[in-house]
């Protein structure tokens, strides 16, 4: 049996070793959430051969703000069937931080596997409204800004200090959406050049139509296994050899919105800039975040992707965007190229909080 | 806004929130509900354990798979548990004391909540079979409002071991 390579933090290497996703959709109204989960569990198992018996321990994503109802993660457990009873928790953020959790709780020793999953519906209710309840309750959510404005406004002062162009934005969209022709789960793939997306209205400036992501329903589940029982589920563990997760203050105005100090920590302590970056999945859903997140990666701007280091090749959030899953995605899409034996060495990002506040690095690499 | 006496620091905020939404019922549920619209009781069964579940949400919390099929039930059952509601509150529509209890439909595998009428609060026990009462056809809908309460049917009280297990 080969040995993992030695994790940067925790006394025990955790892998992904399956991820599955639903299609990313503009609106699946024939489904619930347990209906919208229950086929991804079941491929996330079935990729390796296992059943519900085979899990230590599951942790999710997902917020009861987006379905209007309380405790609907309780509810979405009936698409794992916990019976008899199993060790489980839930994270009120993006299914990737429910998988930091998971890797903690591996790390404990007494359990080897662990079931992560994240799902949002985007599809009922006012994201602009909904998102807005996430600021600062006392000054800034009465106002109502919507994620479009909040991203505008990051746009606006990259713009304003120089640091990217409005052809920026659109060469990012063009490539995302470009790569996503290739994803059979995306939700918006089209090959359109950077100059003729730079021929659509603003919807709100500097950002057009095409910096902005989908409005999706979706959902996504990974499994994570620890030591040897990971190279006994899957041929080519990714290993997750580096993670960390930083939070900015929520005061926006105390923020610089050019720069994200919280991933650039992040990529720190997690190891990103110890080996060659093959390749990163970020989890950036306005196309101008993309450049702030390379940046702090310490990873070449280079909007067009021509640079040694393949940007989302999935397509990234501008081609699907499942609130609560999509961070989840990122890991998952970044690991399934370990796991094919494409590549050695990835980075994954993900990102919770209204522009970029909270942002979780993770390497993974193969054996 | 409010100040506290003596001092002029704001102490409370009034914020208004409001969000609507398109609820998606699913398609376990649809039938469901679509049922209750025509005065049935539609459930859906677990192909491992064979269970019934009304109402149906598309997965046996048990096996973790798919419910299937549309199992019409009876619209009367077995009252497993209840408890009797003496306590007052605001926009309460119902005339206290009043009994809330875990109906067993003949043929599912779960209890539901429901109201029960027409007995005195005080004679109302486990065991007791009680069937539907529908509101008039032109007032149901996609909704359990469908159904006014649950009364006792006259049958003689189920025998204990026949609902135990759904306590």
């Amino acid at each position: 049996m080969p040995a993992a390579p030695a994790p940067r933090q925790g006394r025990r290497p955790v892998a992904v070793v399956s991820f599955a996703q639903a299609p990313n959709v503009r609106r699946d109204t024939a489904h619930n959430e347990v209906e919208l989960l229950l086929p991804v569990i079941g491929e996330v198992l079935g990729n390796l051969g296992i059943t519900k018996d085979d899990i230590g321990f599951i942790c999710s994503g997902s917020t009861d703000y987006l379905i209007g109802g309380p405790f609907s993660f309780v509810a979405a457990l009936d698409a794992v069937g916990v019976w008899p009873p199993k060790s489980e928790s839930h994270v009120e953020m993006d299914a990737a931080w429910a998988l930091y959790e998971a890797w903690v709780r591996l790390q404990e020793g007494d359990v080897d596997t662990a079931l992560v999953y994240g799902f949002g519906k985007s599809s009922m209710g006012d994201l602009g409204k909904i998102l807005a309840l996430q600021l600062d309750p006392y000054v800034m959510a009465p106002l109502w800004p919507d994620p479009v404005s909040l991203a505008a406004l990051q746009a606006r002062a990259l713009l304003d200090h120089g640091l990217a162009t409005e052809r920026d934005f659109a060469e990012v969209a063009a490539r995302s959406r470009r790569s996503a022709l290739d994803n059979p789960k995306a939700q918006v793939a089209y090959d359109r050049s950077a100059d003729d997306l730079l021929g659509e209205d603003y919807v709100v400036a500097p950002l057009r139509r095409h910096a902005l992501p989908p409005l999706t329903d979706g959902a996504a589940a990974v499994m994570l296994a620890a030591g040897d029982r990971a190279f006994e589920l899957c041929e080519r563990p990714a290993w997750i050899t580096g993670i960390d997760h930083r939070v900015e203050t929520h005061a926006l105005g105390a923020r610089d919105l050019t720069s994200s100090p919280s991933t650039a920590k992040a990529a720190e302590v997690a190891g990103v800039s110890a080996g060659p970056v093959e390749v990163v999945e970020l989890h950036a859903p306005f196309a101008p975040q993309e450049l702030v997140l390379c940046r702090a990666l310490g990873l070449p701007v280079d909007p067009t992707g021509a640079g040694s280091t393949s940007v989302n090749p999935s397509g990234g959030p501008l081609a699907a965007n499942a609130l609560m899953a999509g961070g989840l995605i990122r890991i998952g899409e970044a690991a399934a190229r370990i796991i094919d034996g494409r590549v050695s060495r990835v980075v994954a990002h993900a990102t919770s909080g209204p522009v970029l506040q909270q942002n979780l690095v993770a390497v993974l690499e193969g054996a | 806004m409010a100040d506290r006496p003596g001092s002029d620091q704001v102490t409370t905020l009034d914020t208004p929130i409001r969000l609507d939404y398109h609820f998606s019922a699913g398609a376990a549920a649809t039938p469901y509900l679509r049922g209750l619209a025509e005065g049935k009781f539609v459930g859906q069964r677990c192909p491992v354990c064979r269970k019934v579940y009304i109402p149906p949400r598309g997965s046996c919390p048990t096996d973790g798979v798919a419910t299937e099929g549309a199992e019409v039930l009876a619209d009367k059952g077995t009252v497993t548990t209840y408890c009797v509601v003496n306590v007052p509150f605001a926009g309460q529509s119902i005339e206290i004391p009043y009994i809330c209890a875990q109906v067993l439909l003949d043929g599912a595998d779960i209890s539901f909540m429901s109201l029960i009428q027409e007995i005195p609060a005080d004679q109302v026990r486990m065991g007791l079979r009680v069937e539907a009462v529908w509101v008039p056809p032109e007032e149901r809908g996609p909704t359990l409002a469908s159904v006014e309460y649950f009364r006792p049917n006259g049958e003689p009280d189920a025998d204990y071991d026949s609902y135990k297990a759904y306590l």
